[in-house]
């Protein structure tokens, strides 16, 4: 198993290495030139040479390709062209709004959206079956930040139930910090919860018509334990694959939903770099959010060995 | 299945797209003719019971589209006309949605807010299918190509489809062209994948065999061998594409890094809403809903079309 982990974790350097190297071309190929965009409208000549040269933009691409990808390696991710602090530096301070949200929202959908789907699956055809297919379709058809600001209205502005934005460090706190998450971290989930429980759907029911659930059905167990030991176990693989893909769309998730909540997440941050045009911010959030994506999906993979005892590495 | 990046074929707003590897797409046989004699009419209502979802998508489709494309018959107004002494009027009579801080109408722009919205997501899905269609086919014909092409597509599609087009946004001008350019390159990479998946288990195909042992050359076998069979999954994935794109163009607008600020879209509406979501609700109420229904209306077409095709 160890081995397995070793090669595993050796095979996704290429894979970001094209995460680096794109998010780094993208300088390149867009039309325009970067430097004249990234100093905006009132930039004098100068301004722009001197951003030039800091994205190293006034040498060749290959030698700029290999600069940058030594400075990955080294763990330095470049300097704000707005603030001018270490980028590593900005994404430590905002990573905790983002961890606890996403973590937040991960766990929120799971519970939700796993029972809903193995009770769809038990009572297909059925009102439940429906509702949940129904709420599901809806939920990929919603606009996140929209939903959010449903919920503030709802929630926040006409009971003054949660506060309507802000976030509480966990110092300060753990019910302040709880408060001020569960608006966006429900508001986050409903995308990934519909995605989790069409997946866990599907999945059921190809194991529910499987001889050994209608053993275990006749041999009079109790449903509930035919419908997790029996049938959820089996039916673990996709759901756990579809967890660890969507991982994808509970981060672009994210970025809407900090900003509707004034989070001060990596997606704050991300946007804020937007419209100041701050690129190497911009490039270092996606090189930390790829990475973590990756390494979700490596662990999803290892997690087959345990789900499935067949399969061996 | 190796590895989980390698079936990242889900986008966000498209419906669940199986993760495993897209079947040729060829079509079953059809069964017997059975229903000939009966009339139009008839098999027309036939069709609707059989496929609720499909239809239901498609008129409420066609009723927003017929809404956007004939925007100035709806009873609107000048989407951009400033009214200050009208500004955060709730709805009433004259302004059926209320009006935003400018005192613009909100039920003109939404209703104009409609045009963009579906030219992006049209515009979005075609030219994915094309660009992704053109290179997938290639790059799975060419297995030289294909080994180097796929590590290429495997990191590409590790960076979260709204981040790659964030940060397209922020080196190129706010046009509803860059828009556009944003959100087609991340679905490229998906798209490649789907087709050159399809495009492996063909290429061993008798038919292929026999077209080759026939003298055909590649292009040719691409062309009338390959892609015909690729024909329904890749339309299937278009609606799902555009469904998405329509979604991401309101959540760039809305972060300030989509269309330009003065084109009424559902995103922009938005966005100059959000400041006022206590005092005016309106403004972000009423875009969202059409937003909201425009995609929902997308993916039942999506899925009613996956049904009715036999995509898996």
């Amino acid at each position: 198993m160890f081995p397995e982990i070793l090669r595993r974790l050796v095979a996704t350097i290429p894979v970001m290495g094209v995460v680096a190297i794109a998010v780094f071309a993208l300088l390149h190929v867009t039309p325009g030139d970067p430097a004249v965009i990234i100093a905006g409208d009132y930039a004098t000549s100068e301004d722009i040479a001197k951003i030039r040269a800091k994205l190293g933009l006034d040498q060749p691409f290959l030698t700029q390709v290999g600069i940058w990808l030594g400075r990955i390696v080294r763990g330095d991710l470049g300097t704000s062209i707005y603030s001018g602090l270490p980028v590593a530096t900005l994404i430590g301070q905002r990573a905790e709004a983002t961890i606890a949200l996403t973590l937040f929202a991960m766990v929120i959908s799971v519970s939700v959206a796993v029972p809903l789907g193995v009770l769809a699956a038990w009572k297909k055809g059925s009102l439940v079956d429906r509702a949940v297919m129904v709420f599901a379709v809806s939920g990929f058809s919603m606009p996140t930040f929209w939903l959010g600001f449903v919920l503030v209205y709802i929630f926040a502005v006409s009971f003054h139930w949660l506060p309507v934005q802000g976030f509480s460090p966990i110092e300060r706190g753990f019910w302040p910090f709880l408060r001020h998450l569960i608006l966006p971290a429900v508001t986050l989930s409903l995308v990934y919860m519909a995605l989790i429980a069409r997946m866990t759907r599907a999945s059921m029911l190809g194991v529910l018509n499987e001889d050994y659930i209608r053993t275990a059905f006749a041999k009079g167990l109790a449903p509930r334990w035919v419908l997790v030991r029996h049938a959820l176990k089996n039916a673990s693989l996709p759901i756990v694959t579809i967890i660890g893909i969507g991982f994808a769309l509970l981060i672009g998730g994210a970025v809407v939903t900090e900003s509707v909540f004034a989070l001060p997440g990596l997606g704050r941050l991300t946007v804020d770099a937007i419209i100041r045009r701050d690129y190497p911010v911009i490039q270092g959030v996606i090189l930390v959010v790829s990475g973590v994506y990756v390494l979700i999906n490596l662990v999803v993979d290892l997690l087959y060995v345990v789900l499935d005892p067949r399969i061996k590495y | 299945m190796s590895s989980s990046i390698h079936v990242l074929n889900t986008s966000l707003g498209g419906g669940l797209r199986p993760p495993s590897e897209p079947p040729p797409g060829i079509a079953p046989a059809k069964p017997a003719l059975e229903a000939e004699h009966l009339s139009r009419g008839a098999r027309i209502i036939r069709f609707v019971r059989r496929q609720p979802t499909l239809v239901v998508g498609v008129v409420v489709l066609a009723i927003i589209a017929l809404g956007g494309a004939f925007a100035p018959v709806w009873w609107t107004g000048d989407p951009l006309e400033m009214r200050p002494i009208e500004r955060l009027t709730s709805p009433v009579a004259g302004h059926w949605f209320g009006t935003d801080n400018f005192g613009r109408d909100v039920y003109t722009r939404t209703i104009y807010g409609t045009r963009v919205s579906l030219i992006v997501g049209a515009t979005v899905s075609i030219l994915g299918l094309l660009i992704g269609t053109t290179l997938g086919l290639v790059i799975g014909f060419y297995r030289r190509l294909d080994a180097v092409m796929m590590r290429v597509m495997d990191g590409l599609m590790a960076i979260p489809a709204i981040l790659l087009a964030l940060a397209l946004m922020a080196l190129m001008k706010t046009s509803v062209r860059n828009v556009i350019i944003a959100l087609v390159i991340p679905e490229i990479p998906r798209v490649i994948r789907v087709v050159r998946a399809s495009v492996l288990s063909l290429r061993e195909h008798t038919m292929v065999e026999g077209a080759r042992a026939l003298g055909a050359r590649t292009p040719r076998i691409l062309m009338f061998y390959i892609l015909p069979a690729l024909a329904a999954p890749l339309i299937v994935q278009a609606t799902y594409i555009c469904a998405s794109a329509i979604l991401f163009e309101a959540y760039l607008s809305f972060l300030g890094a989509g269309t330009p600020p003065h084109i009424p879209s559902w995103g922009n509406i938005m966005a100059e809403g959000k400041t006022y979501v206590q005092l005016a609700f309106w403004i972000i109420l009423f875009p969202g809903l059409f937003l909201a229904l425009t995609v929902l209306a997308i993916n039942l077409v999506g899925d009613g079309l996956r049904e009715t095709l036999d995509v898996r």
